[in-house]
């Protein structure tokens, strides 16, 4: 037996064992996620032991260093738990921003010190972050961003507004763009990490049309952040928050596969009688199966380098695109009964929440045209793009 | 999915410089196509596949073959596409070779295949949509061996082939996948007529009328009455070969329209300045990368023999379909009036991705199989 598929195996059993039954139940809604944090309430005693026991293992981030309280996978290992974590339908452990976003700018841009004392907190779930970005001036023209950043000294003093903040008001710390310069467009801006229970900071919800409030605006007004709490150089936040919108972008473009667990294709799960919408929905998942071996192959080439630094474009451009067609397709195939808003058996409106929420799949994290712009200047080099 | 090996790189590198300085479209479809040859192909050509051992790519390497996979297929057919170049490398090198395999007409025609001396073909449709279940060519059995009747259509390069790959049935009715059976028929067998057509593309497939044609019972390939498991085996590697042409299709058409959109000046710019064309663009390229994607995961599924290599060889041929009309189409419209020419090159990529979409199951036939494998 090789190596792997004697990890495979011991996986497995591991996993078999551990993973309670609560959580290899279908997800309903972003609830039933474990996000972690300060002010974290566990839905259940499942919910909490799942996330300790992958915790202990360092499994939330297996691919992160041992040091850094990683699970010190190499690429393969993490896949094959991956598939077997597919395989009995486990729900994450953990889903959270730094690991997705923070964790692997910080891998590339953090000192020792930020490496050790963030990472390992991230793996823990201990602190939940949160991502300011995008401003009301500032939108695919992320660049433009005015909030300011003054050097006083033994600190910075932070001033300005940020709007779609993904969940800043459970967040515990925020990972934020500010203006340090106003010399250079790209070349002024740097990556501050600061606490949310920094005085000054205020939050406030944004009611979407999906009915839920995933997002806030953020302000801060006279916020003090000690002098050593930056990602990289300062006027040099422009790489890492370019190299952390790659990662972001490939977390959104996994949503086109749907959720995690449930089937690439969508015939199986609907079962439609109607002809016509058959014949729909196989056209869908002849590029649900598509995609699906995209990001396969968009992964290997990933952890290979031999991707494309540009590629991730592709695949949120074409990830979301599909993810916004699944949804619909979903409306199509429940009829009237996806209409419904809050009955028990929609699951409180599920199909037409998600169906809502999928719309802003192509906005969010640059929109599907900023993506075509990049493949067009970075992959295709058209002229004068 | 696993990336490239060392090996498979070499291969793709072979192929892609072979194929562009011997393959290209002035070189061989241009000048097969105006001088009106018979076959559509260069012989000289198909020799020059078998001096570098590409015939004999599926052939085991007991035979003296490459004995390579489907993945190396695609390899070398995404070349074959980027350039239009007309051979009989899919359904000699790739279909009949997959069809034979493991029978005594492997010792018969392996030789002659891996010299680039052998062309065959495959004759399976009989009406002009692609349904192997419904053949109705009779094979009725006659003392030690069988007498046909009845026509195929369709039989790409039928017309140059020295045997073809028939399925006939034996027994059962129309739509069953039992009482097929799978005949190695020699094309200048007594009863056997051939039309040759020319196609869109400039290749030629041929019509072929069974009027009884008197068989051995040694001309059986598999099993009597078993024509479904050798066919299934042939078309499964010819349709994940055909899916990883078309990617070569849509590649060599999108490559000549980038460039075409970085000299063309209109407005007194570069027209691929326009973002209205450069998003076109963008979506084309990340359209052919996914169907590139889907084509080599159904390759490398097919040579594992995963259990889900059908499914996804199907979502392939109907991606790789629909994605190379749309280069085509893009192709012609962003060239604007040159790309109606028959001078410029573009529209031969349209020419050549219609044959291709309907060979061996058209994006509707896939469609269907992708719904009834999955079960709706």
């Amino acid at each position: 037996m090789s190596n792997l598929d004697q990890f495979r195996a011991e996986t497995r059993a591991f996993l078999d064992e551990n993973c309670p039954p609560e959580m290899r139940e279908p997800i309903h809604s972003e609830s039933d996620l474990c996000w972690g944090g300060r002010n974290w309430v566990f839905k259940s005693d499942a919910q909490r032991r799942w996330l300790e026991i992958m915790a202990g293992r360092g499994w939330t981030v297996p691919d992160w260093p041992k040091d850094y309280g990683g699970g010190g996978l190499s690429p393969a290992e993490a896949s094959v738990l991956k598939e077997e974590l597919q395989r009995i339908g486990a729900r994450p452990p953990l889903t959270s921003f730094g690991i997705s976003m923070l964790g692997p700018a910080l891998l590339k841009f953090g000192t020792e010190v930020q490496k050790r004392h963030y990472l390992s907190q991230i793996g823990r779930g201990e602190i939940r972050w949160c991502q300011g970005y995008s401003e009301p001036g500032a939108g695919s023209d992320l660049a433009g961003l005015q909030t300011k950043a003054e050097d006083k000294g033994d600190h910075w003093l932070v001033n300005g507004q940020k709007v779609w903040t993904s969940y800043a008001d459970k967040a515990d710390w925020i990972f934020c763009l500010v203006r340090t310069s106003a010399e250079s467009k790209q070349g002024g801006i740097t990556f501050l990490l600061f606490d949310m229970l920094s005085p000054g900071v205020s939050t406030k919800p944004i009611l979407l049309i999906s009915g839920s409030s995933p997002f806030c605006e953020t302000f801060f007004d006279d916020v003090k952040v000690p002098k050593d709490q930056i990602v990289g150089e300062v006027n040099k936040g422009w790489d890492v928050a370019k190299y952390l919108l790659g990662h972001e972008r490939e977390m959104i473009a996994g949503m086109g596969l749907g959720t995690s667990g449930a089937s690439v294709t969508l015939g199986p799960v609907i079962k439609p009688a109607d002809p016509l919408l058959r014949a729909e929905i196989a056209a869908f998942d002849v590029d649900a199966l598509s995609f699906a071996a995209m990001s396969e192959r968009f992964a290997a080439m990933w952890k290979a380098g031999e991707a494309h630094p540009a590629s991730a474009s592709l695949m949120k451009y074409a990830g979301t695109e599909l993810n916004k067609r699944r949804n619909a397709l979903v409306m199509a195939g429940g009829g009237s009964d996806a209409l419904d808003w809050a009955g028990e058996r929609s699951h409180r409106g599920k199909a037409a929440r998600d169906w809502l929420r999928s719309k802003g799949n192509s906005i969010e994290g640059g929109t599907s045209e900023i993506q075509l712009n990049i493949i067009a200047k970075h992959i295709l080099h058209l002229p004068g793009s | 999915m696993s990336l490239l090996t060392d090996d498979q790189k070499m291969l793709q590198e072979t192929a892609a410089s072979f194929l562009a300085e011997e393959g290209g479209i002035a070189k061989q479809l241009r000048h097969w196509r105006d001088i009106d040859c018979k076959d559509g192909f260069g012989h000289g050509l198909w020799k020059r596949f078998g001096e570098l051992g590409l015939t004999g790519i599926c052939i085991p390497e007991s035979h003296g073959g490459l004995g390579l996979g489907a993945v190396e297929v695609a390899l070398v057919l995404e070349e074959i596409g980027r350039n239009l170049t007309p051979s009989p490398f899919l359904t000699t090198a790739v279909v009949a070779v997959r069809a034979i395999e493991d029978t005594q007409h492997a010792d018969r025609w392996y030789p002659d295949i891996l010299s680039g001396q052998a062309v065959l073909a495959l004759g399976v449709d009989e009406q002009a949509r692609h349904m192997p279940d419904r053949t109705a060519l009779e094979a009725k059995r006659q003392g030690n061996g069988f007498v046909l009747n009845g026509a195929k259509q369709f039989v790409v390069q039928g017309g140059s082939a020295d045997m073809i790959v028939t399925l006939a049935r034996s027994g059962g009715l129309a739509g069953e996948k039992n009482g097929l059976t799978l005949f190695a028929v020699p094309r200048d067998c007594a009863g056997l007529v051939v039309e040759n057509a020319a196609l869109v593309d400039s290749s030629k497939a041929a019509l072929l009328r069974f009027n009884n044609v008197e068989l051995d019972a040694d001309a059986v390939i598999g099993e009597v009455d078993g024509g479904w498991v050798p066919l299934s085996r042939a078309l499964n590697a010819g349709r994940a070969a055909a899916a990883a042409e078309l990617v070569g299709v849509a590649a060599g058409a999108s490559a000549m329209t980038l460039d075409y959109l970085k000299q063309r000046k209109q407005f007194g710019k570069l027209i691929g300045e326009m973002q209205a064309l450069q998003h076109r663009a963008a979506h084309l390229y990340s359209e052919i990368e996914i169907a590139r994607a889907v084509a080599l995961k159904a390759a490398a599924l097919l040579d594992r023999g995963d259990g889900r290599a059908e499914l996804f060889v199907s979502a392939a041929k109907a991606k790789a379909a629909d994605v190379a009309s749309l280069a085509a189409s893009e192709g012609v419209q962003m060239h604007g009036g040159i790309g109606m020419t028959d001078e410029h090159d573009i529209g031969l990529f349209m020419k050549r991705q219609a044959v291709l979409g309907q060979l061996f199951g058209d994006v509707f036939y896939h469609r269907e199989r992708v719904a009834a494998l999955s079960g709706y």
